[in-house]
């Protein structure tokens, strides 16, 4: 029986130990960490011979950093929301960034901190989410283009653009964005409508035509495209262009455009929260990811396109040379970038996008109706269970 | 018909263990895909052990479920010889105060307790939301689970038990630790190995509660948007080997006592 003090008295210990070595883990460091929340995936970490950016940094400054990863904007936007969380550098897309100003969420950044910044090429400088160029510096940006399998589609490339998304030629061999902006967006270049438009015919519209578009739909959906579109289950599929590279390393069938006519162009931009506890090292984190070498290992990771000219010139040429990530002029001249919309239009594309995806909205009532006979089934089963019992012991 | 009730059974644990089936043969598969077997590799374990948010991330997890684990224990321990020891009445209300987080949507739990983190710490400065909510969060839930499990072996004890030790001399604590705990002692690891594993894959109460510290599950969401790299399928298979080999020990272990007490 002494083995199990001796197992108890060692659980106490190690308890004892955990605590201890995190309190003094904690101590330990005098210096300082920042708290860094980007999306996953989303930097050069040493895996494969790259080089750890984040070490690299504590290398060069001392400075800490503990980095953590987002799913989605709208993630981001809960987690700084719902309080107690104290991000010192964060990494948002445009529209994101622009509701975030609106919100007053974000801090004003000291450019003067930030000299890497005359790296960054002016068409990213005071851009429209961010019109005087106070609270962000440009990460990466891509655009979306069409994925297609060349085995499936015979249209020349020059010829394929968004219209061919609705093409019944391909009925069920087409997959879509499940999320309302992105696949709307689509709808809306199509349409010649502006994608920040705050006129609530326009999105009636955009829907309208969606909805034409759902029984040519084989799915809604998002990071799936790469096993569908890369075993060859669906021939068309609209996607970020900074993820083409993996999708072609797996298929070598399929081509990638970004049509002529127009396409939505995305920017994710660092940003120092409102209740960052270190600026000036929030600061230094950002200039730091701004320094050419550092912006080009994380470009090589994350194969989304670079603001800065130098980074560009310095990626392998059939890279750099490509109009996937690099489109030509007039395509980005057509190119539009998201905006915050205001919340009743927000509110507005998502029960769109429900009555697109399920045919109808649903209604309170129902659900209310569906609940209530789950509750008198539920009784009914107690009930009578409990006559039953009851009857057997009268029996015995 | 016995034909029938044994192929009925082989499609459940066909249907249960595919997916691990898979998951692990995958963790092997040389290129990225999760659809075609492109060769036979370890360069997702070694790629694996390189990984630094990955092994960070795990590391957190572990402490959070071995801390959490622990203390759940620990607690829930000390509750159940209250409970036993209670009227019918105040046991019923306890009880079902007891059960209650069980049923209650993790989601509720998990957003009420950061609401109470947030108003702590914005208004008293104490727990900001980390490491230490982390933990607070997870021995919570878990602790229903193993007053749930300790509670039965209480039961089964026999209640003189601790009395004729004191008779034969043991002070209250003495009997406690020689008489009672090792009685209850499988209760007490079941309930601890299933707060462990609730707590380790645990991710919509971690998600409101981890402020900055990031935990594996949802590490691993957040890769979502690309291609959740097979990194993850190698670590899972690792996980997988270890509680199984864990589990094996425990039952390779009662298998003996038994013999020996046969």
């Amino acid at each position: 029986m002494k083995k199990n003090l001796v197992l108890i008295s060692a659980a106490f210990f190690s308890v004892l130990l955990i605590t201890a070595g995190l309190v003094l883990f904690k101590h330990d460091k005098s210096n300082v960490t920042i708290n860094v929340y980007n999306w996953g995936e989303y930097i050069s970490d040493g895996t494969d011979g790259t080089l750890n950016v984040n070490e690299e940094f504590t290398k060069r400054t001392g400075i800490h950093v503990n980095y953590s990863t987002f799913q989605s904007n709208e993630a981001l936007f809960a987690k700084m929301q719902g309080g107690g969380t104290k991000y010192d550098v964060v990494i948002p897309s445009d529209y994101m960034i622009s509701k975030m100003i609106e919100k007053d969420m974000l801090r004003k950044i000291d450019f003067e901190n930030i000299s890497n910044f005359s790296y960054i090429d002016d068409n990213f400088k005071n851009p429209t989410y961010d019109p005087t160029n106070e609270y962000s510096v440009p990460y990466t940006w891509g655009t979306i283009g069409i994925f297609y399998n060349k085995k499936m589609v015979n249209e020349p490339e020059e010829e394929i653009s968004w219209d061919i998304l609705w093409n019944k030629k391909y009925s069920g061999k087409i997959l879509m964005f499940d999320n309302p902006r992105d696949s709307f967006a689509i709808s809306q270049i199509r349409l010649g409508i502006p994608l920040n438009t705050v006129n609530p015919k326009d999105w009636e519209y955009a829907a309208q035509d969606l909805r034409n578009q759902k029984p040519l739909v084989q799915s809604y959906v998002m990071d799936q495209i790469f096993d569908k579109m890369g075993n060859g289950e669906a021939a068309l599929a609209p996607y970020y262009t900074g993820d083409a590279a993996l999708l072609i390393q797996r298929n070598k069938d399929i081509g990638f455009v970004v049509p002529k006519i127009g396409t939505n162009k995305f920017i994710d931009a660092m940003c120092i929260p409102k209740d960052s506890e270190h600026p000036t090292e929030a600061q230094k984190y950002i200039n730091f990811l701004c320094d050419p070498d550092i912006a080009l290992e994380n470009i090589r990771y994350i194969g989304y396109s670079s603001p800065e000219t130098k980074v560009k010139n310095k990626l392998d040429p059939q890279i750099s040379n490509s109009k996937i990530y690099y489109p030509d002029e007039e395509t980005l001249k057509n190119s539009q970038v998201f905006t915050s919309l205001p919340d009743e239009i927000n509110s507005l594309m998502d029960n769109l996008w429900i009555t697109i995806k399920t045919g109808n909205v649903g209604n309170p009532l129902t659900l209310f109706a569906v609940i209530l006979c789950f509750v008198v089934l539920y009784l009914t089963i107690i009930l009578y269970k409990k006559s039953k019992y009851k009857n057997s012991i009268k029996k015995n | 018909m016995k034909l029938f009730s044994k192929i009925y059974m082989g499609l459940i644990f066909f249907f249960l263990y595919a997916p691990l089936v898979v998951l692990v043969a995958f963790s092997f598969n040389d290129s990225k895909s999760r659809n075609t077997w492109t060769g036979f590799s370890f360069r997702w374990y070694v790629k694996l052990f390189k990984d630094s948010e990955i092994l960070h991330s795990l590391l957190n997890t572990i402490i959070v479920a071995l801390v959490a684990a622990i203390l759940a224990t620990i607690i829930g321990t000390i509750a159940c010889l209250g409970i036993l020891k209670m009227k019918k009445w105040p046991k019923r209300f306890i009880m079902n105060l007891n059960n209650l987080p069980i049923v209650n949507p993790e989601i509720v739990t998990g957003v009420s307790l950061m609401l109470l983190f947030v108003f702590t710490y914005n208004n008293f400065n104490i727990l900001c939301p980390g490491m230490t909510t982390l933990i607070l969060s997870h021995t919570t839930f878990c602790l229903p689970y193993v007053v749930l499990s300790v509670l039965p072996k209480l039961r089964q004890m026999n209640p003189y038990l601790y009395e004729a030790a004191q008779d034969l001399g043991c002070t209250p604590f003495y009997a406690f630790f020689k008489v009672i705990l090792p009685e209850i002692m499988p209760g007490i690891i079941t309930g601890m190995v299933m707060a462990f594993t609730l707590s380790l894959d645990d991710f919509v109460i971690s998600y409101f509660t981890s402020g900055t510290t990031q935990t594996l599950p949802i590490a691993i969401y957040s890769m979502t948007r690309k291609i959740v790299s097979p990194e993850i399928n190698a670590l899972s298979t690792m996980l997988f080997v270890v509680v199984l080999t864990l589990l094996l020990a425990i039952n390779i272990r009662q298998i003996k006592e038994m013999k020996k007490n046969n």
